[in-house]
């Protein structure tokens, strides 16, 4: 017998997607019989408390978690979210709930052995519930009391060779796409950068020292499937200035309907046979292709690098061999001042070991914005707020075409003095000598 | 809300033991933190930064953002949590009184 009735929440465990209801239910079960004999560190019954005040919520369409919450390990400044019910009598097993965010590995492939022994530590000192993984990319331990808080982190440091995440103002948990690891298209190794720059900075990461939040992301590719261009402040996104490789033979078997195009992706519904004029041709988008008496051509200055052909025929089109990353800044969501995606500040770069000159790029913009960017502000608003051309002063970086998607429209141009032939020291008298009034 | 009994004075706390009331706070609350926050013995450079805190937000009603602490007090980050091992935000803000940080932590 349930601890509470759920009546709303119960109607989400039919339909034919995953319940997390269901899922709850069994995890709270498995806590009653308890066939371990586990000795709970917290509340054997969280998970049906959980459900009850999960249930209230949907009753009366309102949250019933308190206003923020500082809990943390001592050393570090994050990594820890605190959160208390605000029906403590009614739902005791969540009157602490408390989420702790747990740096995942890379590209987050995982061995059963370290995902059994991370349950363990969790069903012993945690709800037992988890969040696999939250959007930034850490493995989320959802709910547990203050004081296991320090035991938790014990056992991970000591026992699982594991650290917390990032959370508060300052560098967060970096996260990359799959990679080299298993995508052809991948122009570099995105986990081998992403692990090494998540180890250059653990001292931004775990102490908060900056005016805001700040996210890296990785992306092999211009595909972006880690969205860094969209929820990094700083994205790395691969790409080739060579190129792109070529397979005749291979062409010619997507035009014969050989191999499927985009691997097969829409077969799930009849378009007739491939086109190669119409479905890639005609749709690259700076028009730098040709196919002529069964030949491909591309006019590789024009193209854009947008992988449109090579996602369509990937056994016969690869990235060039002269790979690197470009480099764009200031996404962010819309509070405070609207939404903004990254902007390219550097075009291409080289991605090598040790990476000094990614670093020097990061280091020269953290350097501008903690000692310019205002309490709570973003990069991309310091961006705003300052100018792109500050940015590029900063980072040293010369303007170029590539920096604008179009020149300004207004005539409201800043000149530096020493740019304006005499200066701004200029008398009056000087003028009305020419000008009466 | 719970209460803090401690050398003779009582204070109510929320429940990351942030002091409710800012005018609340006086010596007896120090050592109370003190015991909380990892903090063995209290020194002159514990005493500056619970100062230097209090008077920014006596004088602008908020805390100093982290870079200001540092320049204010002369100490990095890397000594603030020598001094204060939670940090400046949940050791040094709830030490000196002031009200608990708040936002996207
Ligand atoms: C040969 C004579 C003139 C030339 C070449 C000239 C040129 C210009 C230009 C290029 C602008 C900027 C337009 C823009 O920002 O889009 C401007 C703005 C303006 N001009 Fe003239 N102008 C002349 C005479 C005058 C006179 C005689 C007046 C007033 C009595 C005047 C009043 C203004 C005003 C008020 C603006 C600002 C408009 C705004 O910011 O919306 N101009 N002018
Ligand atoms: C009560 C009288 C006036 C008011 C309330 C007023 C208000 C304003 C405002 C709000 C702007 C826009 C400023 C901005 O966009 O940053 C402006 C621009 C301007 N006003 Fe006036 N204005 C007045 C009188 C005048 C007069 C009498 C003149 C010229 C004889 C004048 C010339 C201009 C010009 C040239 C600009 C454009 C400045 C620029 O683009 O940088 N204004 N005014
Ligand atoms: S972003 Fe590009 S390289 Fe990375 S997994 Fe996606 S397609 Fe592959
Ligand atoms: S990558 Fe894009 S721009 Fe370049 S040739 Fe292919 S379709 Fe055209």
């Amino acid at each position: 017998m349930a601890k509470h009735q759920t009546p709303l929440l119960d109607q989400l465990e039919s339909g034919p997607w995953p319940s997390f209801v269901s899922d709850l239910k069994q995890e709270a079960e498995a806590r009653a019989k308890n066939e371990r004999n586990i000795e709970y560190q917290i509340p054997q019954d969280v998970v049906e408390d959980l459900m009850g005040v999960l249930e209230l919520s949907y009753k009366d369409g309102t949250t019933h978690w308190k206003h923020g919450g500082i809990v943390g390990v001592f050393g570090y400044g994050g990594g820890v979210i605190g959160r208390y019910c605000d029906q403590p009598e009614q739902f005791p097993g969540v009157a602490h709930f408390h989420t702790m965010r747990v740096n995942q590995p890379a590209g987050k492939f995982y061995t059963t052995k370290y995902l059994k022994e991370l349950c363990d530590l969790w069903e012993f000192r945690g709800s037992g519930l988890t969040n696999m993984h939250g959007s930034t990319g850490d493995i989320i331990f959802l709910g547990t009391t203050t004081p296991q808080l320090e035991e938790i982190f014990y056992e991970l440091t000591h026992k699982h060779n594991q650290d917390l995440g990032g959370s508060g103002s300052n560098l967060r948990t970096p996260s990359d796409c799959i990679g080299q690891a298993r995508c052809e298209y991948a122009c570099y190794d995105t986990q081998a950068l992403c692990h090494y720059l998540t180890n250059e900075y653990q001292d931004e990461l775990h102490r908060p020292a900056f005016p805001y939040k700040f996210k890296f992301k990785f992306d092999g590719c211009p595909n972006c499937c880690v969205a860094s261009i969209a929820r990094a402040d700083l994205s790395f996104v691969g790409t080739w200035r060579d190129e792109i490789q070529i397979d005749q033979e291979a062409v010619k078997a997507y035009v014969a309907g050989e191999f499927p195009p985009n691997a097969g992706a829409h077969a799930g519904r009849d378009w007739g046979p491939f086109d190669i004029q119409k479905e890639v041709i005609d749709r690259c988008p700076t028009g730098c292709m040709r196919y002529e008496d069964g030949k491909l051509e591309i006019n590789n200055r024009e193209c854009t690098r947008c992988m449109h052909c090579i996602n369509v025929m990937p056994r016969a089109l690869k990235p060039g061999k002269d790979r690197g990353c470009s480099i764009l800044a200031g996404a962010k969501a819309p509070i405070l001042d609207g939404a903004q995606m990254g902007s390219l500040l550097v075009p291409f770069i080289k991605v090598e070991e040790p990476y000094d000159e990614i670093k020097e790029v990061i280091e020269a913009i953290w350097d501008w914005w903690m000692e310019e960017g205002k309490n709570r502000e973003r990069l991309g608003e310091l961006m705003k707020r300052q100018g792109f051309q500050k940015l590029l002063e900063v980072t040293n970086i010369k303007p170029v075409p590539q920096h604008v998607q179009e020149p300004r429209t207004n005539p409201y141009i800043f000149w530096k003095e020493e740019e304006v032939p005499g200066g701004f020291e200029r008398d009056i008298k000087e003028f009305r000598k020419h000008h009466q009034r | 809300m719970a209460t803090v009994e401690f050398q003779g004075k009582t204070f109510t706390v929320d429940e990351d033991g942030f002091i409710e009331s800012y005018d609340d706070w006086c010596e007896e609350w120090v050592q109370w933190v003190k015991q909380q926050e990892g903090i063995d013995e209290l020194t002159d450079d514990h005493r500056k930064v619970i100062k230097v805190l209090q008077d920014y937000y006596e004088k602008n009603g908020i805390a100093p953002m982290v870079r200001i602490l540092s320049k204010l007090t002369g100490f990095k980050l890397k000594q603030i949590y020598e001094l204060f091992p939670s940090g400046p935000g949940k050791g040094a803000c709830k030490m000196a009184g002031l009200p608990k940080p708040t936002g996207c932590v």
